[in-house]
């Protein structure tokens, strides 16, 4: 029996793992639970797709301006130093290498780095993909944040993603509730289990080989 | 003397034919030039193809003009949302069609048009199931896709200030896909707050050269803005 923590938890173990002068983009979700968690006294600056750096937190309820949303679609203000630029500026910002870390969320990651997170495949589902392909290529690091298993307790770290690609070998780290993986050419490593886990306990669970 | 001001809504989008190549800035609510899309509601024109991020939210704007059934074609990235029900329904019915495209490539196609680009190696979508039937070519050890570009025949667009000339500057997040969309139409359209005299614009600050830009339509200013200041809102106004 494994033990969990979390969403909170794994945001704030996530958030003491960005450097200061990060470039970071926080995916829609769990993700942006991150934000909460920097520290106040260094300086991260936050991309959003819909093109802005420097984006700070949810306003009061008078102060929403509809002009100024996250890529959610949510309402956010502009911190000091924040930039606005178009959406073409937006994804070369990202495909061009110049986002230090992204955090996404991921129905599955395989322990070579494939993501999957934007379709379940489902015949009457409708597709939508957003920015998830080019954040997952572009950005230096890819951060997944999941819970490691799915409610009919399947593990989503895999050998091999069954749902649909959103990105080969991109993956770096997957933060989960149980354990945080980190991903290399040479295979995947548990480098901390949380809540009294153990390495031995996440592999028998997961049916997965960890180097 | 050049002046790209047009009187109305409805004389700006009164040669839209039907089977139209349509963008329609904004992304969800953000930049959408919702008085232009009323228009051509209005107007009637059928059998559009729209190039947008979305797919329309709630029942206002582009989700009105999809469940008014004149889009025969949507090119997005997300048409998928909490509130996005009249496209679900037509999509799951089969009476509008998807090209489903990453936002990135959306973005970068739409640019390419614009920037008179025939095609472009992009890795973003390599390997997954966006990329079938797309070429694929390794460059110096990466993995790419050949995109192609996205032409219109008229883009909407809104922007927050305009002169006679058709220079724009926008206001935070409602910039979105505006600056490009202007590049990448036969006739460009922009709706904005506020019509300035020439010269009030600072050159330095002008976002959209006025070159992109085909007629200026002045709109009522948003319920949130006074003057050209944010006033904040309220939930009735918003």
């Amino acid at each position: 029996m494994l033990n969990s923590i979390n969403r909170e938890d794994i945001a704030q173990y996530i958030a003491k793992d960005i450097p200061e002068g990060s470039y970071v983009n926080l995916g829609i979700g769990a993700p942006t639970l991150v934000a909460n968690y920097l520290p106040k006294d260094s300086e991260i600056i936050l991309h959003t797709e819909n093109g802005m750096l420097g984006m700070g937190p949810t306003p009061p309820p008078d102060q929403i301006d509809p002009d100024l949303i996250n890529a959610g679609k949510l309402p956010v203000t502009e911190v000091d130093g924040a930039a606005y630029f178009h959406h073409a500026d937006s994804f070369a910002m990202m495909r061009g290498g110049h986002l230090d870390i992204c955090i996404l969320g991921a129905f599955q990651v395989s322990i070579y780095g494939d993501l999957a997170n934007w379709n379940t495949g489902g015949e009457k589902d409708i597709p939508a993909v957003g920015g998830a392909m080019d954040l997952a290529i572009g950005a230096k690091k890819v951060f997944v944040m999941m819970d490691l298993f799915t409610k009919d307790k399947k593990s989503k770290l895999v050998e091999a993603c069954t749902y649909p690609l959103t990105s080969i070998g991109s993956v770096s780290r997957v933060y989960s509730d149980m354990a945080v993986f980190e991903i290399s050419k040479n295979g995947t490593k548990i480098i901390e289990c949380f809540a009294g886990n153990t390495p031995a306990a996440i592999a028998l669970a997961t049916g997965l080989n960890f180097i | 003397m050049i002046s790209k001001i047009t009187p109305s809504v409805q004389a700006a989008i009164s040669d839209i034919k039907d089977g139209a190549t349509v963008m329609i800035g904004g992304f969800g609510r953000a930049g959408q030039p919702v008085e232009l899309i009323e228009a051509l509601i209005a107007q009637g024109a059928k059998d559009l193809t729209v190039i947008n991020n979305n797919a329309g939210n709630g029942s206002t704007g582009l989700a009105a003009l999809v469940g008014a059934k004149r889009i025969k074609k949507i090119i997005c990235s997300f048409p998928r949302q909490v509130d996005s029900y009249l496209f679900d329904d037509l999509y799951t019915k089969g009476e509008i069609e998807l090209e489903l495209v990453p936002q990135g490539n959306l973005a970068e196609r739409i640019r390419a048009a614009g920037a008179g680009i025939g095609a472009f190696y992009t890795p973003t979508g390599y390997g997954t199931s966006l990329a079938e039937g797309k070429e694929a070519r390794e460059i110096v050890g990466r993995n790419y896709i050949l995109e192609y570009p996205i032409h219109a025949d008229f883009a909407l667009i809104s922007a927050f200030k305009a002169d006679r000339l058709g220079n724009l500057i926008y206001r935070k997040t409602a910039r979105n896909f505006g600056p490009i969309m202007a590049t990448a139409a036969k006739i460009s359209i922009v709706q904005v707050d506020h019509i300035v005299k020439l010269g009030e614009l600072n050159p330095e600050e002008v976002v959209t050269p006025g070159i992109y830009i085909d007629r200026v339509v002045q709109v009522t200013e948003r319920v949130w803005m006074k003057d050209g200041k944010f006033i904040g809102t309220t939930k009735e106004n918003l």
